[in-house]
C-alpha cells in the first residue's frame, strides 16, 4: 500500500489507523483465499514505557509486508518483570518473536560530578546486567529472537560539550552503555538491536524526546515519530523472516548519471568528479555498488540502445561498470516487460525486486503492471539515497559468507548456461561441471545461512516451514532429528548452501521417519543435487535402523514445481486432500542410490 | 475561523480517528459519549486535532479540556 511505503505521512497513518488497517486485512483475507500463505508471527511487546500506538502502527507496516501480528503487550513498564518472573499470560503466549521498547528514560541511575570513574563503571556494569539478565532468561525461556531497543542521547547535557566525552557526563554514560549492548549483539545470535539512537538523531532528538510526551502520557518518544519508530522495527522483523528484497533494477539515465546517453553521448553525460551533479550521481552508484557485498543483485533495466546503455557505463570515470550487472536489459521495450523478463532469468520473484527509475511515468507504468515490485519515489538525485536506505528493502539482520559472493555466483550461472547449450547430452553436461558436494547434519558456521534459505526459499520448498536461526540450533541439538545441509561446488564456482532438510523420528514408531522440511536454492536446479541429499538422508535413516521414510507437501502459490517430488524419489502417495496437501511414504529397505554426477564429502 | 467551521473540522478528525463515519460531536460531547474514546485514543486524538489546526496543547490545557466545547475554546483562541 503506498501509505505505507517510505517515505510515508505519520501523522496520516496515525490518524486513519483504524480504516487502514481494515484496508489492509481485507488484501490479507483476499491473499489467503488465492492460496498465498500468510505469515502469522507472536510478537511480545514489552515496554519500558506506553506502547500501545507503536503497536498500532507496527502492526500496518507488518500487515504491509505479509505478516500477520497477534501481539502480547505488557502491562506499562513491567518489560522486566513480565521475563523475570515468568508472566504467565506472556509464556501461554509462547512468542515468535520479542521487543524489549526501553529507552534512556528506563536508566535508572546517572553518574554525577562527585562519583569515582571505578562507581561509575560499576554503574555501568550494573545498568547493563538488568538487561543481559533479563535477555539470557528470555532466550532460555522462549528460546526466540530478541529486538531490543539501543538508547537515545539524553535530552539535555548538564556538562555542556563535557557531557559526550567526560565519564561522569550522561550522554557519555548513555554511549558506552550502548557499546555494551552491541558488545553483546557481536556475540549472541538471534539478537538484534533496534538503532533508536539513529532514529532519533535522524529524527531531531529535541522534538523525539520531548518531555511533554513522556510525562503526559508515558511515551519515551513523541508521538509524531512513531510511525518512523514503527517502521524501522517492521523492517528488523521483515527482514527476519525473509521479506528483503533481493535485486535492484536501475534505468540508467538521470538515474544513474545525469542526462540522456543516447542522445548527449556517452562523453558528455554527468559522472565522476568534474561536476557537482557528477560528483553525486558517483556518490549513488558507490552506494548501489556496495549493495553486491551485502548479496543484493544488481541488474539494468533502461530504455536505450544497448551499445550506448554499455557506452555510459564503460566510462573510466564510472564506478558501476557493465560487469556489477546480472542481467543488462538495454532495449526499446515496455520496462515492466524487462523487468518480469529480468526476474524469471534470475529465477526470484517479483516482489523481490526494487525498480528505481527518476522517470514517474515509468515508475506508474510498472507499479501497476507488476505486483509486489517496490518502487520507490526517486524523484530528485540528491535523495536517492535517503530514499533508498531509509526503506530498509535490504535491513541486513542476517550475514553469511554466501552473501559476500552471490553476484559472483549468478554470474557463473550464466556461465553454465552457456556451457549446457554446447553439450547434446544433458547427463555429460551434468558430469563436465565437475560437481563436489558437501551432505552433512547442521554445523555452527551454517546455522545463519540455514535459517536464511528456510525463510526465503518459495519454489523448490515441500513444506514451507520457515524457521529463525535458534529454530535451527533446536533441530540440530535433538537427538530425535536428522538435519542436512548441502554445499554444491563445480568447476565455474561454489555455490555455497543451497539444500536443506530435516526431519524427525517418530515418537512412537521408532522405525518411522517424517520429513519436516525439504528445501533447494533454484540456482542449483536440474543439478542433481535433490538426488544427492535424498542418497544421503536414506542412508543416515537406514544407519539409524529407520524403515519407512514419509515426506509431505503443501502447496502455495510458489512450489508448484515440487508437486511431484517425492513419486520422482520412488514414494507412494497415502493421501491427498482437497486442497491438495499431500502425504507420501516410501520404505528404505529396497532404496538405491539416484545421484551419479557429484562427488560426496570427498 | 467560526465556532461552526471549527466543529465541522473536528467531526472530520473524529470520525478518521474512531473509524466511524456517524460521529457528530457537539459542545457537551466527552469520553463517555464515544465508545472507543478511552486514555489511549484519546492521546491519538489529540496529536490529530494538533495537526488538523496546526497547534500544540500545552499539558495543563490537555489535562484541562471536559468536553469537545472546551477544546474548541482552546483552538479558537490558539487561532485567532
Amino acid at each position: 500500500m503506498s501509505e505505507l511505503e517510505y517515505p510515508f505521512d505519520g501523522a496520516y497513518l496515525l490518524k486513519k489507523r483504524k480504516s487502514i488497517k481494515r484496508e489492509l486485512l481485507a488484501r490479507i483475507e483476499q491473499l489467503e483465499q488465492s492460496g498465498t500463505k500468510i505469515l502469522t508471527k507472536k510478537i511480545a511487546v514489552l515496554g519500558g514505557s506506553t506502547t500501545h500506538d507503536i503497536k498500532d502502527i507496527l502492526e500496518l507496516f507488518l500487515l504491509n509486508y505479509g505478516i500477520k501480528p497477534e501481539f502480547y503487550e505488557s502491562e506499562y513498564a513491567q518489560y522486566w518483570n513480565d521475563i523475570m518472573f515468568d508472566n504467565a499470560e506472556l509464556s501461554e503466549f509462547k512468542p515468535d518473536i520479542i521487543f524489549i521498547h526501553t529507552s534512556t528514560r528506563n536508566i535508572t541511575s546517572f553518574p554525577t560530578v562527585r562519583d569515582s570513574a571505578e562507581s561509575i563503571n560499576a554503574m555501568l556494569d550494573n545498568q547493563f546486567s538488568h538487561f543481559e539478565q533479563m535477555w539470557s532468561k528470555a532466550f532460555e525461556t522462549y528460546k526466540c529472537p530478541i529486538v531490543q531497543n539501543n538508547f537515545e542521547q539524553p535530552f539535555y547535557r548538564l556538562l555542556g560539550n563535557r557531557d559526550v566525552w567526560d565519564f561522569h557526563g550522561r550522554c557519555n554514560f548513555v554511549s558506552r552503555l550502548n557499546q555494551r549492548f552491541y558488545e553483546y549483539a557481536q556475540i549472541r545470535e538471534n539478537f538484534y538491536i533496534n538503532d533508536i539512537d539513529y532514529m532519533a538523531s535522524c529524527y531531531g532528538l529535541q522534538k523525539w524526546a520531548d518531555p511533554f510526551y513522556w510525562h503526559m502520557y508515558k511515551y519515551a518518544l513523541c508521538v509524531d515519530a512513531i510511525p518512523e519508530f514503527a517502521y524501522n522495527l517492521a523492517n528488523i522483523i521483515k527482514s527476519i523472516y525473509g521479506k528483503n528484497k533481493k535485486a535492484i533494477v536501475c534505468d540508467l539515465d538521470n538515474t544513474l548519471w545525469g542526462g540522456i546517453v543516447g542522445d548527449d553521448g556517452a562523453e558528455n553525460i554527468e559522472i565522476g568528479q568534474e561536476t557537482s551533479v557528477g560528483q553525486l550521481y558517483s556518490e549513488f552508484q558507490t552506494y548501489l555498488k556496495a549493495h553486491k557485498d551485502l548479496g543484493v543483485l544488481l541488474t539494468v533495466d533502461s530504455k536505450n540502445d544497448e551499445e550506448n546503455a554499455l557506452a555510459g557505463l564503460n566510462r573510466p570515470d564510472s564506478i558501476l561498470k557493465p560487469d556489477d550487472f546480472i542481467v543488462v536489459k538495454a532495449n526499446w521495450d515496455p520496462k515492466d516487460l524487462n523487468l518480469v523478463e529480468t526476474a524469471k532469468e534470475l529465477n526470484i520473484g517479483n516482489d523481490a525486486l526494487v525498480f528505481i527509475d527518476d522517470n514517474p511515468a515509468e515508475r506508474e507504468i510498472v507499479r501497476a503492471q507488476v505486483g509486489g515490485v517496490a518502487v520507490p519515489e526517486m524523484s530528485a538525485p540528491e535523495r536517492y539515497i535517503n530514499v533508498l536506505d531509509r526503506s530498509g528493502f535490504f535491513e541486513v539482520t542476517a550475514f553469511s559468507a554466501d552473501d559476500l559472493s552471490r553476484n559472483e555466483m549468478y554470474k557463473a550461472n550464466v556461465e553454465r548456461a552457456k556451457q549446457e547449450a554446447s553439450f547434446a547430452d544433458y547427463g555429460e553436461y551434468l558430469k563436465s561441471l565437475e560437481m563436489k558436494a558437501e551432505i552433512k547434519p547442521f554445523a555452527p558456521i551454517y546455522m545463519s545461512r540455514i535459517a536464511q534459505l528456510t525463510n526465503k526459499s518459495n519454489q523448490f520448498n515441500l513444506t514451507t516451514l520457515r524457521c529463525t536461526q535458534a529454530d535451527i540450533e533446536r533441530v540440530a541439538a535433538d537427538g530425535n532429528y536428522i538435519t542436512l545441509y548441502g554445499k554444491l561446488e563445480d568447476k565455474f564456482g561454489d555455490n555455497g548452501v543451497v539444500s536443506v532438510v530435516f526431519g524427525h523420528i517418530d515418537e512412537s514408531e521408532k522405525i518411522l521417519f517424517h520429513i519436516d522440511l525439504w528445501l533447494m536454492s533454484c540456482r542449483v536446479l536440474k543439478r542433481d543435487m535433490e538426488f544427492a541429499m535424498m542418497d544421503s538422508l536414506s542412508a543416515e535413516c537406514k544407519s539409524r535402523g529407520i524403515k519407512k521414510i514419509r515426506g509431505y507437501y503443501y502447496p502455495t502459490s510458489k512450489n508448484k514445481m515440487v508437486k511431484d517430488f517425492y513419486a520422482l524419489h520412488g514414494f507412494a502417495r497415502v493421501s491427498e486432500d482437497a486442497d491438495g496437501n499431500a502425504i507420501w511414504e516410501r520404505k528404505i529397505e529396497d532404496y538405491e542410490n539416484k545421484n551419479k554426477v557429484i562427488e560426496v564429502n570427498k | 475561523m467560526t465556532r461552526e467551521e471549527v466543529f465541522e473540522k473536528l467531526n472530520e478528525v473524529f470520525r478518521d480517528v474512531f473509524d466511524d463515519e456517524d460521529i457528530k460531536v457537539a459542545e457537551s460531547t466527552n469520553a463517555d459519549d464515544i465508545e472507543d474514546w478511552d486514555s489511549l485514543s484519546h492521546i491519538n486524538l489529540v496529536v490529530a486535532v494538533e495537526k488538523e489546526f496546526g497547534i500544540k496543547f500545552s499539558m495543563g490545557e490537555t489535562q484541562k479540556m471536559k468536553n469537545v466545547g472546551e477544546m474548541v475554546d482552546i483552538i479558537l483562541e490558539r487561532t485567532k
